[in-house]
This record gives structure tokens, C-alpha cells and sequence, in this order.
């Protein structure tokens, strides 16, 4: 398995977002807090990126500046736009599902296109055809207050595919469902990656994800968040939930945990 | 009683046999009934009803609810509503029962505490006639009306509409409401917003919140080239409302989840398409929520105002009646001003319903 720190795994692609000596501090009382120290990471077209760290290791701030939602310090991040200039370049899911929940799951779904201006016929053939997608299709016209956990972040997840960005920003998307709900969605986000194949940007508590879902896991590291390590996940897709039982995810799991399992205890004693 | 105390097993035994709690409803109610006869014969019959009414009613209202507690144990699912509505209407009722039957015992004074029949006399008097001295009647003249239309046309018919007290006051209510809820609610919004807006109006906003707002009519009225005029009425209800809806509206702006916030941007919502789709939906229950406690403190303001300075409305008519010692007038006067309280809450439930559909229970 080969290790570079920034390179993506076809390095002869022209990167889709490039991160230079990404830092971002933040100003307090007590003075100056690092929550990311000098972070490197390119991304390349069609790729899927993981990263993983202990709580603390800004990776959620990382994704936030990524998403143009927060400032950076120093540094540079590019995302290269595609060739149609009316598509996003970034649409955020967020771990607390943030679907609106004044307005319909179609609604939800199709919110994106509403705001980029997409006439309404238009714009719900398509929120309807992702819906059909994830099998949502009778909960159109529900309020998300009257459906589960589970179909509250698929409405999120569609809400940004639907919007058709350029790259695809996941922040602990399953982090807040139940561990069942968990691994029938990331099968679910499975099948959907290998129909679109987006650029993604995908953060995450569990390690098991990590490697099951990315080409690429990140570990970062807290206080101040740095990059430690990158690994390559070998592994051929397509994959489902049962990758996980396969020899090699093992024991690219214990080569990651090696690494990362020393990080979040330093983490954790750091807070005590 | 001695029958059932001797019945009863020991308590030692009760705690080893939990099935014996559960006791057949048929029987438990018995045992109520015979506890509510002893309870009222010894009142009754020792005469001590008249000095202890208050005692009396007391353990009377405790039987009830150990009994209603006991029936709404074994309330299946179906019922449960009929269950819960006969319950909060109930205990009104009775205890405007209570309330005839203490007064024509002659325990409370009729002055104080007109029987609740005389006060409905009294309202459908107020209904139904027209006291030309006060020029009072509570919804004008509507039988007049076709005299009138005969004569004058729809202005007179009009006339004998706007007379009445209770549409003067609903109209204060409403404009007042209304010229104070959206201007405040949009400075709250404003306010939620921009902390350099909230850091400098904030602490101002909060004095004069406090500030009744009855104590600044005299200054209000001293403004309008009519101070006797609808002006400052309306004027000094929209000022409680704004200042209410402003606090409000602010509180729930700055409470919205910042990820509805962080979402509206990602994707794409900018300056107004925000405001509308993300900022108003979100801070909507909040808004409704001092929407109910501006109503009330507008028909608080109306009716005081009413009280000082009017020539027409229910709180100019409830204290004209005060002024001509007429207690069940009086009443009715309150009673009408609980009824359009009731109302107006449930006018603004309905439109809630209609805003936000989505917000269910």
C-alpha cells in the first residue's frame, strides 16, 4: 500500500478541490486557538475522500471552510469549477439532517434548484425522480416532523445530489441514526456513489465507514488538527455492508486503528 | 363508613395481594356515593352548610375527583376525548351552579355576586335593548336596520351597526394589533439578526416594554389633534403590541438552529429568498407564540383605555354600569370581554394552523 500525504489516488488527473496550508485560528479570550494547523489535501475528480480524527481535530471546521461557511486563517482552497457554470460547486448534508421542516420532503428535495432559480415543473421532476431513487416517492408531501431519523437524512442526502454540485461535503451524515437505520443508508449511499460517481468529501466518527465507503481514508489529528497519515483503501468496488466482512478490510482496519487509536486517546487525555 | 373501614383488609395484607387494589369500578363508586351522603347529611343536617360552604364545597369537589380519577382509569382508548371534554366543561358548569346556589341561599351578596342567571338576563338585556342615556348596547341595533335602510340607506344601517360596544372595541383591538404586530415583528427580525441593531436598541426596547403602556396614553392623546378620537386608542394598543412582538421576534430569530441558517446559505438562498424561506418559517412558532400573549395584553390595554377615555366599547360599558351600581351589567361586561379573548385566541389558532401547516400538536 503506498502512502503520500496529499497526492489523490490518480495523481494524473487535474485535482477537483485543492487545500494549501489550510489553518484556521480562532480568536478568544483565553487568546489564540488552532483548530486546524496547516492542512494539505487534494482531492481528485470522482473520488471519495474520508476523513476520520478524535473529536477536536477540526475536520468538521475543515469541511465548514470548504463549504465556504466559515473563514480560513491562511492558506488556499479551490474547487475547480465544471464545465457548466450553473451548477454548484459544493452542497453540503449536514449530521443534524438540517431539513427544513417547514416545508414538504419534495420541497426539501428540491429547495436547492428554488433558489438557483429552476422553473417549479422542472424542478420537482427532478426532486421526484430522487425520491423514486431512495424510495421516498409516497413520502412527497410529508413534513419531516412526520417521518423517521432514517428518511430525514436520505431527504438531506437527495437534497444535495439533487442540487448537483460540483463536489459532494459530508459531515457525519449517519452520525446522529441508530446503528441498524446507519448501515442500510450507508449501503444506500453505496449504490448511489457508484451510479454518480461525485467528488466527495466525506467526514466521519466511525472507522468502519471510512474505509467501507472511501477511495482514500484521512486521519487527522487534535490539537491543533493536523494531517497525519492518508490511506489508500485497495479495496474493489463496487462494495456493499459486506466488504466489512471481507480479510483485507480487517486488516486495513487494524493498520488505520494502530494509528488512530493512539490519536484519540492523546485526544482524550488532552481534555482531562 | 364504619362498614367499609371494617371491610377493608389490613394494610399488611394489602401490600401482599396488589390485585386487591384494583377493586371493580361499580363497587368503588358505591363506596364514593356513601362517603358523598355521609359528607353532605352531617353538613346538612347540622346547619352547618351556611357558615362552612366553602368546607362543605371542598370535600364535595375532592369526592368528585377521587371519582372521576377512579372512572378515568378504566376509560378505554375511544372515549378518552368525551372523558377529558366532559371534565374541563363540567367543572365550569358546576361550578357556576354553586356559585347560583350560594348566592340565592343568601350566603354571598347579590351586589358582589349577582347570580349567573340574573347576569345572562342581564346580557341578552344588553343585547336585545338599548339604554338611551349611556347610548349603550353591546352590537348596536341590528333590528332597526330595515327602518333604517329604508330611510338613509346603507349609511344609516351602518350607523346602527357601529354603535354597538362590541364591535368598537374588536376594531380597536384588531387595528391596534395589527399596526403594532408587523412592524414589530420585522424590527424584531432585523433585530434577531444584526447584533450592532440589537446591542444599540436592545436595553431601550426593555425600559419602555416594562412601561405600562396605559401610563402614556395622557402623552399619546396629547399628540393627536382629536385625543378623544380612535387615534390614541389604537395608537396605545399597537405600542404594547410592537414592543411585545419585538422582544418576542428577536428572542426567536437568535434562538433558529444555525444549521438551518448554514443550509439556507449552502444552497444558495441570499438576502430576502433567506428571510422567506429559512429566518420566517423558523422563528414562526415563536412569533405566534407572542402573537397569543400580545393579544392579551392588548384587550388588557383596549379595556383600560376604554375604562378612562371613551364614549363607546365594552370597557367604557362595564364602567358606566359601575358608575350606575349595576353589578350584573358589570358581569356581563367581563363576561364579554372573556368571550372575544376566547375568540380572538381561537382566530389566531386557525390562522396559525393555516401558516404553518406543518407544525402539528
Amino acid at each position: 500500500m503506498e502512502r503520500t500525504p496529499t497526492a489523490p489516488r490518480d495523481a494524473a488527473a487535474q485535482p477537483k478541490i485543492v487545500s494549501r496550508n489550510v489553518t484556521k485560528i480562532y480568536s478568544t479570550l483565553a487568546g489564540p486557538v488552532t483548530a486546524i494547523d496547516d492542512f494539505n489535501l487534494d482531492v481528485a475528480e470522482r473520488e471519495f475522500v474520508c476523513i476520520v480524527g478524535p473529536s477536536g481535530c477540526g475536520k468538521s471546521t475543515y469541511l465548514r471552510i470548504l463549504a465556504g461557511l466559515d473563514t480560513l486563517t491562511s492558506g488556499t482552497i479551490a474547487v475547480r469549477p465544471g464545465t457548466d457554470p450553473g451548477k454548484p460547486l459544493n452542497s453540503v448534508v449536514f449530521q443534524e439532517y438540517a431539513v427544513f421542516p417547514w416545508k414538504t420532503v419534495i420541497e426539501n428535495v428540491a429547495f436547492g434548484l428554488q433558489m438557483r432559480g429552476v422553473p417549479e415543473a422542472e424542478r420537482l421532476a427532478v426532486a421526484r425522480h430522487w425520491l423514486e431513487r431512495v424510495g421516498l416517492s409516497k413520502f412527497a408531501g410529508y413534513y419531516p416532523s412526520q417521518i423517521s431519523g432514517g428518511m430525514k437524512q436520505r431527504v438531506s442526502i437527495i437534497r444535495a445530489l439533487a442540487n448537483d454540485p460540483e463536489v459532494l461535503l459530508m459531515d457525519e451524515p449517519l452520525g446522529a441514526l441508530d446503528a441498524q437505520t446507519r448501515i442500510v443508508l450507508q449501503d444506500e449511499l453505496l449504490r448511489i456513489w457508484e451510479e454518480t460517481h461525485k467528488t466527495v468529501v466525506y467526514i466521519t466518527h466511525s472507522l468502519d465507514e471510512a474505509i467501507l465507503l472511501g477511495d482514500r481514508v484521512i486521519v487527522m489529528s487534535a490539537h491543533p488538527g493536523r494531517l497525519l497519515e492518508t490511506f489508500h483503501v485497495d479495496i474493489p468496488r463496487p462494495r456493499t455492508v459486506d466488504t466489512m466482512n471481507t480479510p483485507r478490510f480487517a486488516e486495513l482496519r487494524g493498520e488505520i486503528w494502530s494509528l488512530l487509536g493512539k490519536e484519540v486517546t492523546r485526544a482524550m487525555e488532552m481534555q482531562a | 363508613m364504619s362498614d367499609t373501614t371494617g371491610a377493608a383488609p389490613s394494610p399488611v395484607a394489602a401490600a401482599t395481594q396488589p390485585a386487591d387494589r384494583r377493586q371493580p369500578l361499580a363497587g368503588a363508586l358505591l363506596r364514593l356515593l356513601g362517603a358523598a351522603a355521609v359528607w353532605n347529611a352531617v353538613f346538612v343536617a347540622s346547619g352547618l352548610w351556611r357558615s362552612l360552604w366553602w368546607l362543605w364545597l371542598a370535600g364535595n369537589f375532592v369526592l368528585v375527583v377521587i371519582a372521576a380519577e377512579r372512572i378515568g382509569r378504566v376509560v378505554p382508548p375511544r372515549r378518552r376525548k368525551l372523558y377529558e371534554r366532559t371534565l374541563a366543561l363540567g367543572f365550569p358548569l358546576a361550578a357556576i351552579g354553586a356559585w347560583q346556589g350560594i348566592v340565592d341561599a343568601g350566603i354571598l351578596s347579590p351586589l358582589w355576586f349577582p347570580q349567573p342567571t340574573r347576569i345572562a338576563q342581564a346580557l341578552w338585556d344588553l343585547t336585545v335593548s338599548y339604554d338611551r342615556f349611556s347610548q349603550t348596547s353591546l352590537v348596536g341595533r341590528p333590528w332597526l336596520i330595515p327602518q333604517a335602510l329604508a330611510a338613509d340607506g346603507w349609511a344609516g344601517a351602518w350607523k346602527l351597526i357601529a354603535e354597538g360596544h362590541v364591535w368598537a372595541t374588536l376594531g380597536r383591538v384588531f387595528a391596534g394589533f395589527v399596526l403594532g404586530a408587523i412592524p414589530g415583528i420585522l424590527l424584531g427580525i432585523v433585530m434577531g439578526i444584526n447584533q450592532t441593531v440589537r446591542l444599540m436598541l436592545d436595553t431601550t426596547l426593555s425600559a419602555i416594554y416594562v412601561l405600562p403602556k396605559i401610563a402614556i396614553f395622557p402623552i399619546v392623546m396629547l399628540m393627536f389633534a382629536d385625543p378623544f378620537g380612535e387615534g390614541p386608542k389604537i395608537v396605545v394598543v399597537a405600542l404594547s403590541v410592537f414592543f411585545l412582538m419585538t422582544i418576542n421576534t428577536m428572542a426567536g430569530v437568535r434562538d433558529i438552529d444555525p444549521v438551518f441558517l448554514m443550509a439556507g446559505r449552502n444552497y444558495g438562498a441570499r438576502g430576502l429568498q433567506l428571510f422567506r424561506h429559512v429566518i420566517i418559517p423558523a422563528a414562526m412558532p415563536v412569533i405566534f407564540a407572542g402573537l397569543r400573549l400580545a393579544l392579551g395584553t392588548a384587550l388588557i390595554v383596549i379595556i383600560s383605555v376604554e375604562f378612562l377615555r371613551a364614549k363607546q366599547g365594552v370597557g367604557f360599558m362595564t364602567f358606566y354600569y359601575w358608575e350606575v351600581l349595576n353589578p350584573e351589567k358589570m358581569y356581563a361586561g367581563l363576561f364579554v370581554v372573556m368571550v372575544l379573548g376566547v375568540v380572538l385566541t381561537m382566530a389566531l389558532q386557525w390562522l396559525q394552523r393555516r401558516v404553518m401547516p406543518w407544525d402539528r400538536g
